[in-house]
């Protein structure tokens, strides 16, 4: 790899520019939601966009999650190419018959007829002790449903460069941006643009257990490595980025090498994405393993308020630690 | 079946009730600057919606309910849970997320609760709110209560299916709702002009045939008695009734806004007809009272937050143990 230049952003700026490089890009491209305007998004994400591309292509919504996510499926069917953002996960689920009986369903019970180019961005999970109602991490439930894909941007690279993969989708495309992620300092390419959205990446890599993650569990994940490494533990962490469709392949050729497998989802443990994964292991890669493959997930409780109890109810660093320690040393 | 009205300015008549009005504000505004003050020192977290500008509303209203009716508020509910009877305290000790507060810490600002005086929430979903406040007023229907449910909403809400779906069920089934939506011109950073193609919002009930009023909500006397007269319709008809209580917030959304969606000169405008002080310059000019007793009345405040803000230092944190309690009742039987 070549020098490349590099410049330090957040991940809100890199979303930004995301949008910004959409919205020049393609006229038929415009952004929907509630304050995504005059407020600049509730996230900050599109601070300064109606100013450069006007009301008309930058809309702030009505308290509308149903109609206005509907209304994106129409205008994606009428030709356009909106971006719908719904302020967090939690108020989706105003608008999850949209989602699931309209958006994901079009195509197939028209046969073929009608596609839904339609992107939705929303933020989601905990950790900022907002409490049961604001603190949903359910990308992995959504990733249930066939129709739509599901991506979760956890690097700048990615919060920057999925959306306009997505675009180019013909299909509805969720895009989960895991809201502690915002603030988020890091490096990116001064030529950063598109990636390649339905693979997973191999982040860091090791002989002794993969570590299978996405979204803010991945840096959780990835602290853990580095700890573990001190120790002489050396693991795969692995990206999932997309969860459906789930590139199976990336974590099957992992655990064929490590022959030990932890998946870290801040999705409560029942029916997570984290248990799919674990079955897909468990059918394609059962005598290649060398101990059950484990799971770290959020505790099965409605987020509570209090700092120290929402911490216990998602997953750490030092669970990761002593999970993997335990996996590697019995 | 539309009642149209509109109450404001309405005489003081009544010197210890105007008084008692005015320590109820007071006792709102001076708990949540301390709140804020808290919040900046990381002792309060999350989110933290304040109901400063709007004490009126929370204030007039409260003094058309009675023990036995019920309450459904928003995440903006401070002022709710206090006239409600509940004690800086517990709210002060929920906010601080100690076991010691009305919801043991799990809810924080936004979620507070309290069983026996029937404040069924701090809902922190828009519109979320007006569906249960329709089921509520269906049990005391179903069970020959005649009791009131009042559910107070911001008018962003208005936008949502489910106030429309409430409205419509609670007019069909006449439920005695009182809705009363706390019209404080925007939500979040959306005015009310820029989310609604009517902005006159008793329409909006009227059109389910639900009766309606619309009151100054920087008038507490006014609110008050609009109130009255809404909750005695629903009393006496056993329907809803919708109430508008115009309003302004004179604090961010939540602690962080940068506010670019309305001007400083708006904001102060809207300051210079603050509840409180509105309501002791009308006292004072009538002679109800001077600055000592004022003085007086802001001391005892200060001593109530002291030892509200004291028993939440105080308070435990919950043990961690105890994390996957509540998600079943622990009785197991109903
Ligand atoms: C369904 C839903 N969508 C979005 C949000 C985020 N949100 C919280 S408060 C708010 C503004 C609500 O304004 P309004 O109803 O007028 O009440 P106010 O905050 O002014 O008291 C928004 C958009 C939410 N909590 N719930």
């Amino acid at each position: 790899m070549g020098q490349q230049e590099m410049r330090k952003l957040t991940y809100r700026d890199a979303v930004r520019e995301g949008l910004r490089e959409a919205l020049q890009k393609d006229e038929r491209v415009f952004l929907m939601g509630e304050d995504v305007g005059r407020y600049g998004g509730c996230f900050a994400a599109s601070k300064d966009l109606l100013e450069e591309f006007g009301p008309e292509r930058i809309r702030d919504t009505p308290l509308s999650e149903s109609t206005f996510t509907g209304a994106g499926i129409g205008a994606a069917l009428g030709g356009m190419r909106p971006i719908v953002e719904i302020m967090t996960v939690n108020f989706s689920l105003l608008a999850l018959d949209q989602i699931m009986n309209n958006a994901a369903t079009y195509l197939h019970m028209s046969g073929g007829l009608f596609n839904v180019p339609l992107v939705i961005r929303m933020a989601t999970g905990g950790g900022k002790q907002l409490a049961a109602q604001h603190s949903h991490s359910l990308e992995g439930w959504y990733a249930h449903i066939p129709g739509i894909k599901v991506l979760c941007p956890a690097t700048l690279e990615d919060a920057r460069g999925m959306l306009w993969s997505a675009l180019l989708d013909p299909d509805p495309v969720l895009i989960f941006e895991p809201a502690v992620l915002y603030p988020m300092e890091g490096e990116l390419a001064v030529d950063a643009g598109a990636v390649e959205i339905g693979k997973a990446k191999l982040l860091r890599e090791g002989k002794d257990l993969s570590l299978i993650s996405y979204g803010s569990c991945l840096h959780k994940s990835l602290e853990a490595a580095a700890i573990l490494a001190e120790e002489g533990i050396e693991t795969d962490v692995i990206d999932l980025r997309t969860l459906r469709p789930l590139d199976e392949k990336s974590f099957l050729a992992s655990v064929a090498k490590t022959h030990r497998a932890l998946i870290v989802d801040e999705g409560w443990r029942s029916g997570s994405i984290s248990a799919e994964i674990s079955a897909r292991i468990m059918e394609q890669a059962f005598y290649q393993l060398d101990a059950p493959v484990e799971r770290i997930c959020s505790a099965e409780v409605p987020m509570p308020y209090a700092k120290h109890m929402e911490e216990a109810a998602l997953p750490q660093v030092v669970s990761i630690v002593e999970t993997a320690r335990r996996m590697v040393h019995g | 079946m539309t009642i149209a009205s509109s109450v404001s300015g309405q005489p003081l008549v009544d010197q210890e009730h105007s008084l008692h009005l005015l320590h109820r504000m007071l006792r709102i505004r001076r708990f949540e600057e301390k709140s804020a003050e808290l919040y900046s020192a990381m002792k309060i977290r999350g989110f933290l919606h304040l109901y400063i500008g709007e004490e009126a509303v929370a204030v007039g209203v409260a003094e058309a309910l009675t023990a036995d009716d019920a309450v459904v508020a928003t995440y903006r509910e401070h002022g709710h849970a206090m006239v409600r009877g509940m004690s800086m305290a517990e709210i002060m000790a929920e906010m601080y997320g100690k076991v010691g507060g009305c919801s043991r810490g799990r809810g924080g600002s936004m979620h507070l609760f309290d069983a026996e005086r029937r404040l069924y929430g701090g809902n922190a979903i828009v519109g979320g709110g007006l569906p249960v406040a329709v089921g509520l007023a269906l049990a005391d229907r179903l069970q020959k209560k005649n009791r009131v449910t009042c559910c107070c909403f911001g008018e962003g809400a208005v936008a949502e299916g489910e106030f429309h779906e409430s409205m419509n069920l609670a007019a069909l089934w006449q439920l005695p709702v009182l809705f009363v939506c706390e019209n404080n011109l925007y939500a979040m950073g959306t005015a009310l002009q820029l989310s609604e193609s009517v902005i006159d919002l008793p329409r909006k009930a009227a059109a389910y045939a639900v009766p309606t009023a619309t009151v100054d909500g920087m008038d507490v006397i006014a609110v008050a008695e609009a109130a009255r007269k809404a909750s005695d319709t629903v009393r006496e008809t056993g329907g809803p009734f919708f109430l508008e209580c115009r309003t302004y917030r004179f604090r961010p959304h939540s602690m962080f806004d940068p506010e670019f969606y309305r001007s400083k000169q708006e904001v102060e405008g809207w300051k210079q007809r603050c509840p409180i002080l509105s309501l002791s310059n009308r006292l004072k000019e009538r002679g109800w009272l001077d600055e000592s007793a004022l003085e007086q009345l802001e001391a005892e405040i200060a001593t109530e937050i002291a030892e509200a803000v004291d028993f939440a230092e105080q308070s435990a944190w919950e043990s961690v143990e105890d994390l996957t309690r509540f998600v079943y009742s622990e009785s197991g039987v109903n």
